[in-house]
């Protein structure tokens, strides 16, 4: 005869709500590994997705997503001459907030390099990949754009030809997939007034220069576009991304590259080394902790819980060690009604988790090993807070019974 | 001079004394209690409040040790002084039944469930234990009502469940604290006679606390508690049917 669960059976409202109770802190503990999962995932995935096998950023910084990386975008013409490799392209990738149909709409640009990439890389889930050379853009679904949705971002209308899921950025932000030169249109776009305003600057400082003074052809240059101006650098990239020919030394390309002063060579395990020492490893650290605190408070709360339970049943403990019962009977009943609490409680944030993690704003992943871990740290937890009620219930004498 | 103890008997104490607390707040409960109590008696333990019934019987049901004196249960000796000499909770699980003044049964379990958790407590095997545990409850006159849960029972009907827990295991020795108190007297007089019967056709010696002095013709012998002391035996043995 099980005594856990004939007491269980007697005592099923308070013990379905308890468990109801520890199985979503549970849920929560099994929920903040899991945004700390989504968080690497969502870091890591535009890295894993690319395909690169090298990333060239400006010298000296751990760009483009750790920190700023400006490079000339004419850096993978260059890069295209070192012997083995196979391609090289420009990477453009910053972050916007702009307002959409009245709604704050937060997104990631990123470029890709037309015509050489047009984004048939991209899992799409609707759609196309893009098809000319501006106006249109691949956006992720948790952008909340409709195929077809046309998205105004300064000067210029984009219409969304393809729909993508789960591609996020390191901030959990979607991400909008445009050719390198609509991401840097959307990037540099400043209001007209900015723009004639600069240039009558620029007029202003050439007619004060005696070399302006004598050449008037150069007066009227500072007045037009930046891009008709060769002292002018060209638009500024994140990154160049270099594919390596088959066959070729990772090392030697990767230490020729390095031997540029004006740029910075990272493989793809480097860059997402970079990305969860520097923005995840804080996050993770917190979420750790939070977990950890979870965890005590579950272990707690189930404590005082068995020991209610324990001290409930005291009486009872008291009449079966008068007529008998050794302490394995005894230690069963509470031990058993904590593993099951802890089980019912695990199964529970376990079922609730598959419906209420696919809600959560950042992506939340569950990974078998980390449910496996919970399932320890459960079992362990259940058993260290039926101690208390074990230790009560071993130190109750039989003569209580007749105290009552 | 008494002679030594043997398995004819089911109880033996000898110069039991039990001492509660020391120096001012001493108070002595029991003092020499010398008793003999053989195999199918009933014997009933009278005496008022204070005088030291319940401290003989919890030390004879070997969970209150005494100060000193000696315990032979069934010509064993179990205690000696407060110094066990046997597994005390092992001895009472196989050889000792106890009933109180109130039922003391499990509220989570079923009339038979409590019968049968004493059976297989004693590592009878669950289906055996089932049988037994209906066997008595049959025998005690609350079979129709094995189903039910504690709470669903009569004060009469939870006595007689909690007496065929104390059979369950078929004990030498059954111990009951004035198990009629909650009982009315027709009731008291029920579970009297059943104990009676128990002792005489099961062969278990009974010893009962009790008040109850309308049923002492059901005892074989009674005796008198007073100041810790045990008085002569205030009724030889006689039949009483």
């Amino acid at each position: 005869m099980n005594l856990a669960v004939r007491d269980i059976r007697h005592n099923f409202g308070r013990f379905a709500l308890t468990t109801v109770g520890i199985g979503l802190l549970l849920m929560i503990v099994m929920g903040m590994g899991g945004i700390y999962r989504g968080l690497i995932h969502e870091a890591t995935l535009l890295v894993d997705q690319v395909g690169a096998d090298l990333w060239v950023v400006q010298g000296s910084t751990r760009g483009p997503f750790a920190e700023v990386s400006r490079i000339p975008a004419n850096l993978e013409d260059r890069v295209r001459a070192v012997p083995g490799v196979a391609a090289a392209w420009r990477f453009v990738s910053h972050t916007i907030q702009r307002e959409h149909r009245g709604q704050p709409l937060r997104l990631v640009v990123q470029g890709l390099a037309w015509p050489e990439d047009r984004g048939e890389w991209v899992p799409l889930v609707a759609g196309r990949a893009l098809r000319q050379a501006h106006y249109e853009l691949i956006a992720d679904r948790s952008l909340g754009l409709p195929l077809g949705e046309r998205l105004t971002l300064g000067q210029n209308t984009y219409e969304v030809v393809g729909l993508t899921r789960g591609m996020v950025g390191s901030g959990g932000d979607g991400l909008a997939f445009f050719t390198v030169s609509d991401a840097l249109a959307v990037q540099f776009d400043v209001p007209g007034e900015a723009t004639r305003l600069e240039r009558a600057a620029r007029r202003a400082r050439v007619e004060n220069l005696d070399l302006g003074r004598v050449t008037p052809l150069l007066a009227e240059r500072a007045s037009g576009p930046g891009s008709e101006l060769p002292a002018l650098a060209p638009p500024q990239v994140s990154a160049v991304l270099v594919t390596l020919s088959a066959g070729a030394d990772p090392t030697r390309v990767t230490a020729t590259l390095a031997n540029w002063p004006d740029v910075t060579v990272y493989s793809t395990q480097q860059q997402k080394d970079l990305l969860l020492s520097g923005m995840v490893d804080k996050a993770k650290r917190q979420l750790g902790l939070f977990r950890v605190l979870l965890i005590l408070i579950s272990t707690i709360i189930m404590a005082l819980i068995i020991y209610t339970l324990t001290l409930d049943k005291l009486h009872d403990i008291a009449l079966l060690k008068l007529i008998g019962a050794r302490n394995r009977v005894i230690i069963g009943l509470i031990l058993q009604q904590a593993l099951l609490m802890g089980a019912l409680g695990y199964g529970l944030a376990w079922w609730l988790g598959r419906y209420a993690f696919p809600r959560f704003p950042r992506l939340v992943v569950i990974e078998p090993p980390d449910l496996l871990l919970l399932a320890g740290i459960v079992l362990v937890i259940s058993v260290l807070a039926s101690l208390l009620g074990i230790g009560k219930a071993m130190r109750v004498e039989p003569n209580t019974v007749l105290a009552a | 001079m008494n002679p030594p103890p043997d398995s004819s008997h089911a109880i033996v104490t000898e110069n039991l004394t039990k001492v509660y607390g020391h120096g001012n707040t001493e108070v002595v409960a029991m003092k020499d209690v010398s008793l003999r109590v053989g195999r199918g008696e009933v014997i009933a333990l009278l005496g008022p409040s204070g005088a030291g019934k319940s401290t003989l019987l919890t030390a004879i049901g070997l969970i209150n040790p005494p100060t000193s004196g000696r315990i032979y249960l069934g010509g064993e000796l179990v205690m000696d002084a407060a110094k066990p000499k046997v597994d005390l909770r092992s001895f009472r699980r196989r050889h000792l039944g106890f009933v109180f003044q109130k039922a003391n049964l499990i509220p989570f379990l079923s009339a038979l469930e409590n019968v049968q958790v004493a059976l297989e407590i004693n590592a009878t095997p669950p289906a055996v234990a089932r049988c037994r545990a209906l066997e008595l409850l049959a025998y005690l006159g609350v079979a129709d009502r094995a189903n039910n849960l504690p709470a669903a029972l009569s004060g009469g009907q939870q006595q007689r469940v909690a007496v065929a827990r104390a059979l369950a295991n078929e004990p030498g020795l059954i111990l009951a604290d004035e198990p009629t108190a909650a009982l009315d007297s027709q009731r008291g007089r029920q579970v009297m006679e059943l104990f009676r019967r128990v002792a005489h056709e099961r062969g278990a010696a009974v010893l009962v606390v009790t008040h109850d002095h309308r049923s002492l013709d059901v005892f074989d012998r009674s005796y008198e508690m007073e100041d810790g002391r045990l008085l002569v035996e205030a009724k030889p043995l006689t039949p009483s049917f």
